[in-house]
């Protein structure tokens, strides 16, 4: 084994250039569990540690430039008023030590369907920036994930950043474990309003083999929404629209049995989660949106 | 390969380093610190906790070639640590020396465990509320809540179960070990 200590972002191109099998390792929450176990052996570690780059982010008009390497502890702390969603997931990742270390690109590089952050990628809006020595190119979120532990990324490509759209409404999360703290999700739920767009997105983990979105579980609420005039009247929303949108959402999972969950249980408790964000959501835009009708 | 870093202030070498090694072989079998403890290699129990570059990791999912330059604190700098930050660190002989750290034990000169021996007070703290039984957790229980208390000198029950949410005891049930967490930050306000 060797191993590759770029100390800018070219040389780690330029590394991952000449040695395709190359795996990058920032946090090594993923990485360094395979190699302690004996399940793998990599040529080469390309260590991102020293590309400060990577630990930085930008807040912009519309959107966050979030470094592939920004553990979630920062993200926790410097961004829940930008990315909702995204800093409830953070708070769920395994433990402080790991959330010190570990950060969205390693969730991506990985692209578990258990990875936390990816039902808030997908509810928020994202697109991966990928570069390699060829050039930059921005990939969304919607068409990364191509597989268990599979992702769009070529063999020369890096993870450099995540754009995500700035909360222009609310957003939750939802997690399903045994426990608070170290647990990989059973299953679990990212629900973002977006009231500027007048539409509502969705992330599924843990429940199909990779991240997904309950696309026809949107459409179905969004049009429900603005034939209601919802966006408008801030009404309650009612029972039976919540109803078909939690079993929308279980019909757009495709799980498994296994070791953490069955397949019945998953699915059943991501409508649960659905019906849960959906509320939460909705009263907490009830509750800010400037609508006046009702409003003492 | 070789790897350079600071251990517990003082800079260390360890060669012959396999390029998939972890940071917790190098301070067990190359340095000689077995504070940190290997138990589960996966991240799920603590109990090699050590700070890098001030922040808590496990040691176990860092690998060696990524310490290179850097600062780590282990259990067996702790005492010297939390001394150096009481004090405010002037003299140019702060640390510990591996030699020292490597002799550090927690018994004393007297009956009683501790006395005798430098120890910070997280870990008088532990001695104190009886919140050590079989002690293999305790390293990096004492590494997690050191650094909360530096963080938060006040922190609420939540807050303590929060900080150390990623360490696993199998003893105690943890509740020797919140009475020690609160008895360390209490003494540490009533000494302000």
């Amino acid at each position: 084994m060797d191993f590759l200590r770029p100390g800018s972002w070219e040389e780690a191109l330029a590394a991952k250039a000449e040695h395709p099998t190359a795996v990058p390792i920032a946090g090594g929450t993923d990485v360094m569990v395979e190699i302690n176990f004996d399940h793998r052996r990599p040529e080469y570690l390309l260590d991102l540690n020293r590309i400060g780059d990577l630990y930085a982010w930008e807040v912009g008009e519309d959107s966050v430039r979030l470094g592939a390497s920004v553990p979630y502890t920062k993200i926790m702390e410097h961004l829940r008023a930008e990315l909702p969603g995204l800093a409830l997931a953070s708070h769920t990742v395994a433990s402080p030590q790991i959330r010190n270390r570990g950060g969205v690109g390693g969730n991506l590089g990985t692209a578990s369907p258990a990875g936390d952050a990816h039902p808030a990628l997908l509810a928020a809006g994202a697109e991966v920036e990928a570069e390699s020595v060829r050039g930059s190119r921005r990939i969304p979120i919607d068409d990364f994930y191509t597989g268990v532990k599979r992702n769009a990324l070529a063999a020369d490509e890096l993870i450099r950043a995540v754009h995500i759209k700035k909360a222009d409404g609310p957003q939750q999360f939802s997690k399903v474990g045994t426990r608070n703290a170290m647990v990989i999700a059973v299953c679990a739920f990212g629900l973002a309003l977006h009231p500027s767009s007048r539409t509502v997105r969705t992330g599924i983990g843990s429940a199909a083999p990779t991240p997904v979105r309950a696309r026809t579980a949107e459409e179905f609420l969004n049009a429900a929404l603005e034939e209601g005039g919802f966006w408008d009247n801030g009404k309650i929303i009612t029972p039976s629209v919540a109803k078909e949108f939690a079993q929308l959402c279980a019909a757009a999972c495709n799980p498994i049995d296994d070791v953490r969950g069955t397949a019945d249980y998953r699915r059943h408790a991501v409508g649960i989660m659905a019906r849960r964000t959906l509320t939460w959501t909705w009263e907490s835009y009830r509750g800010t949106a400037a609508h006046t009708e009702g409003v003492a | 390969m070789r790897v350079n870093f600071t251990v517990n202030g003082r800079p260390q070498e360890a060669d012959d380093v396999w390029e998939g090694e972890s940071l917790l072989y190098v301070l067990r079998e190359r340095l000689g610190l077995p504070g940190a403890k290997n138990a589960c290699e996966q991240g799920e129990c603590g109990s090699c906790t050590v700070r890098l570059d001030g922040v808590p990791v496990c040691s176990c999912l860092v690998a060696a070639g990524q310490v290179e330059g850097r600062e780590v604190v282990t259990v067996e700098g702790l005492a010297e640590y939390a001394r150096q930050r009481d004090a405010g660190c002037r003299s140019g002989s702060c640390g510990t020396s591996l030699d020292e750290a490597q002799r550090w034990a927690a018994h004393g000169t007297d009956s009683q465990t501790g006395e005798g021996t430098q120890l910070s007070p997280v870990q008088q703290a532990f001695i104190d509320a009886g919140a050590v039984q079989c002690g293999f957790c305790t390293p990096g229980l004492l590494v997690a809540a050191d650094e909360m208390l530096e963080r938060n000198p006040t922190p609420t029950d939540e807050d303590i179960r929060e900080a150390l949410s990623g360490n696993l005891c199998r003893c105690t049930g943890y509740e020797t070990i919140m009475n020690a967490v609160r008895l360390a930050a209490a003494r540490q306000s009533e000494a302000v």
